[in-house]
Order: C-alpha cells, then structure tokens, then sequence
C-alpha cells in the first residue's frame, strides 16, 4: 500500500506554483510600519527596519500561527538594514516569510547587522529549504541584485543553520566569492554568536523538541484538525438524528475526544506515550480514552451504553487517534522520510482495516 | 526523543572525506564529530534526512535521500501526485 520509494520528492510547503515575489521600492517601503526610515547608498536605497514588534506584528503572528492566511503572510526580497549598519557590518540572511523576518528582527536589538531577504514565497526557512527555495541559486541571484560586493566590505554571510538543506556553502563562496557561514538554529543566539565571533557553542546547532515547541505547534495542528472534526461532528449528528431522533452531547464527545487526542494530546505528551511510531503512541492512547469510556459506562459515573458502541469505540477511537497522531511526523523535529515511510508501511493497512471493520460492525448492529 | 532505528538512508565514505567540518556545523543533531582530520559518523538513528551534510559536502562523502518525515506529504504522494513532482505536506 505504501510503497517502498516514493517516486515525487517530498517536501514541505505548498506544492502549488507560487509567484515570486517582486521586490519593492522606497514609495511602496515607506509605508510598511516597521520600516522606521532609509539608508541611501551608492547602490541604491536600503530600508532600515525596527526590532520592536507592534501590536499589528503580534495580533498577525497569532492570526497565522492559528492557519489564517498562511500563505499569504510575504515581505518583499531584498537586503535591510538594522540599527546602524555599516560597511563592516555582519550580513544575515533569512527567508521572506514575514513571521520568520519577525522572529529574527526581534532578537537584533542593539546590534547593526544587514538584512538580505531571499524570494522563498513566503515560506519559511526550513520548508523553503527544503523546497530548495532557499536555495544556492536565490542566495546567488539575490547576492547579485542587492550588489552585495558593493555594500560591504567583508566576504562573509550568516545564512540559518536550517536553511543548510537547500544551500551548497561551497557553490555559493565558488560563484559569488562570498563565504558562507551557518548560524545558529535559533534567531534568539544571533547575538552570541556574533559576540563569539561568528562561533555557535554545539548547542545552538541542535533542534529541540520540548514541550514549550510542540505546544505552540500544537496550537497550529488544532486548527488544522478542526476540519476532521467538524466532518465527523456532521456525520455523527446524522447518524444519531437517523437512529434516535435526536442529538445527543454523547454521541460526539467520545470521538471528539479522539480528535484531541491525537492532534494535540499525544503531541504534547509525546516523550512519555510508549512505543516510537507516533502511530502507536496514538493508537495507545485513543485505547486507554475508549477503555475508560466503557469503564465509565459500566460503573455508572458516565452514562451507560449497548456492548455494540462499546465495540465501536474500540474500533474507531484508537484509529482516529492513531491517524492523527501519525500526521504530527511532519512537525516534529525528528522524524526521517524512511522511518515515516517504514511506520505507515504498516500502520496504514492496520488503520484502515480496524476502520473498515468499524464501518463493516456498524452496519450489522442495526439487525443484531 | 527517538524514531524508528536502522531506517536512514544516510551513507558516509571516510575515505572521501577531507575534514572541512561542514557537516557537523549544519546537522541539527551533532550526528557528526571530527576526530583528527576525518569527520566520524556517531548516532545514526538520529538522522532525519534532511540532507543538508551531502548538500553541503564538497568532498561527495555524504549521501542521503532526502526528504521530509511527514506523513501527510507522504500519503499525498501515493494517491494525489504533486503538479511538480513534488508531495507536500502542510499545504493551506
């Protein structure tokens, strides 16, 4: 079912065409609000941005953390300047994803750095790189369209570690004599690692995972689930409609359940649910929900059911849960193309034969 | 935290390798170290594949198949191919 290789690349983002993004002149600059004035050089007119975010900075970043118009969120390639950037001054490069420009603005109080923005359409660095977006041929061109060897004085860029997949360092420094330097993982260590000149300690090279990481991601895998759920919601408000004439709370709190379960629940606790396919961890913990469900039942301290939902939550609660959680491989920071390929070999028969078989029971327990 | 063990796809060939380092400065999980003037593959298991040591690899020690661990993109691959070739996951 799932094949061994699959034949397309696979990659993070949008796999719809996007258009680059044109560059933007002093007029149309001007009147962005964390542009805070303009450095004219010989080359031509460098906006000189701010570190402080607004309230619009904020109120958009929770807007797009929840999935709101993600894609859309774009500032305009080119190079920037912060605080008083000189000739000497170190060159950072980022990808044109405005909360990423944010996230790393925000760390550079009191420093002079240059900004070279890349055309990633709007994504950010590590999905871009993986797009190749962020890759050697727009570090190249962009390189060439700011006039870089005119800015400054130095050969060296600082280029985020994460976008080190799309970028060939030595292609780079052979085709533009700019060496290429990877900073740290976080925009938060710019500034040690630019008092440590230019040193990044082997912590800083290193993803986390913590819970602080998977909560805002989390954050994030809700909304997008909120679709599944309102699906379900719709089918189950039918079938209980169809069978009882009614709508009942508990017809869709134990699904419900599993829905949150696997998108955020099992997220969030990851480190401590047994087992490594994120699956398993999912299927485990949508069987403990259905376990006390019944529990619950049975004992009277929720209300009581038939032995043929019983049998439906064994079957659906521990898929829902496991489908979910499986999807959760895309945001962590762990995960290889291989092992996802290797879990869903045989996660994905069994899913769909415990749904299936859910599905199959379901039909019958109206002549049982 | 760990996924799967013995699934990655990375190869590394210690005699091409010409000790520039550029691989234990981009991998995000300090796979590699540099013992002397060779770069020394340690935890395996901890690669994700995102291939940024063979990109970054003048030398071609380092092969990956690159990608991402991601399910959704993975499952779209099979059944939806992606216009460019490429499957993709988190696609708004």
């Amino acid at each position: 079912m799932i094949k061994e290789r699959p034949s397309d690349k696979i990659v993070c983002g949008c796999s719809q065409e996007t258009p680059a993004t044109p560059v933007a002149g002093r007029q149309e600059l001007s009147r962005r609000p964390w542009v805070k004035g303009f450095l004219t050089l010989p080359s031509g007119d460098v906006p000189l941005v701010t570190t402080r975010l607004s309230m619009r900075d904020r109120l958009s970043t929770i807007r797009v953390r929840w999935g709101l118009g993600r894609m859309k969120y774009i500032i305009p390639p080119g190079l920037y300047g912060l605080g008083r950037p000189a000739a000497d001054s170190p060159l950072l490069v980022t990808a044109n994803y405005k909360l990423t420009f944010d996230a790393l603005r925000r760390e550079l109080s009191g420093l002079d750095v240059w900004i070279m923005v890349l055309d990633t359409r709007g994504i950010n660095v590590w999905c871009a790189a993986g797009k190749g977006t962020f890759g050697t041929e727009e570090v190249l061109a962009r390189i060439e369209a700011v006039g870089l060897a005119r800015v400054v004085s130095h050969r060296k860029i600082i280029l985020p570690q994460l976008g080190a997949p799309g970028v060939a360092a030595h292609e780079v420094q052979k085709k533009s004599g700019f060496r290429v330097v990877y900073g740290p993982v976080r925009a938060k260590e710019l500034p040690a690692f630019l008092a440590a000149g230019m040193k990044a300690e082997p912590e800083m090279r290193r993803v986390r995972f913590r819970f602080a990481d998977r909560l805002k991601l989390v954050s994030l895998e809700f909304a997008g689930s909120l679709k599944y759920l309102l699906a379900i919601a719709a089918v189950l408000a039918l079938i209980g409609l169809l069978a009882h004439g009614r709508l009942a709370v508990w017809d869709f709190l134990p699904y419900l359940g599993a829905v949150i379960i696997g998108s955020s629940l099992v997220p969030l606790l990851l480190p401590w649910i047994p087992g490594r396919p994120f699956s398993l961890k999912g299927a485990l913990a949508g069987l403990v929900w259905a376990l006390f469900l019944i529990a619950g039942g049975a004992a009277g301290f929720l209300p009581a059911f038939s032995w043929k939902v019983a049998v439906a939550y064994l079957l659906f609660i521990p898929t829902i849960s496991a489908f979910l959680a499986m999807g959760f491989t895309g945001s962590s920071t762990f995960t290889s193309l291989s092992g996802v390929v290797k879990e869903m070999k045989t996660a994905v028969p069994l899913m769909a034969a415990t749904f299936g078989l859910g599905v199959i029971f379901f039909g019958l327990s109206f002549f049982i | 935290m760990r996924y799967l063990a013995n699934v990655t796809s990375l190869r590394y060939d210690e005699e091409r390798c010409t000790g520039c380092g550029r691989c234990i400065e981009v991998c995000p999980h300090g796979i590699f170290s540099l013992n002397g003037r060779k770069a020394v593959l340690g935890d395996r298991d901890l690669c994700m594949e995102c291939g940024a040591c063979s990109r970054n690899c003048e030398a071609q020690a380092i092969r990956v198949r690159a990608g991402v661990g991601c399910a959704w993109a993975i499952l779209r691959s099979q059944w939806r191919k992606g216009k460019d070739g490429q499957a993709t996951c988190c696609c708004d």
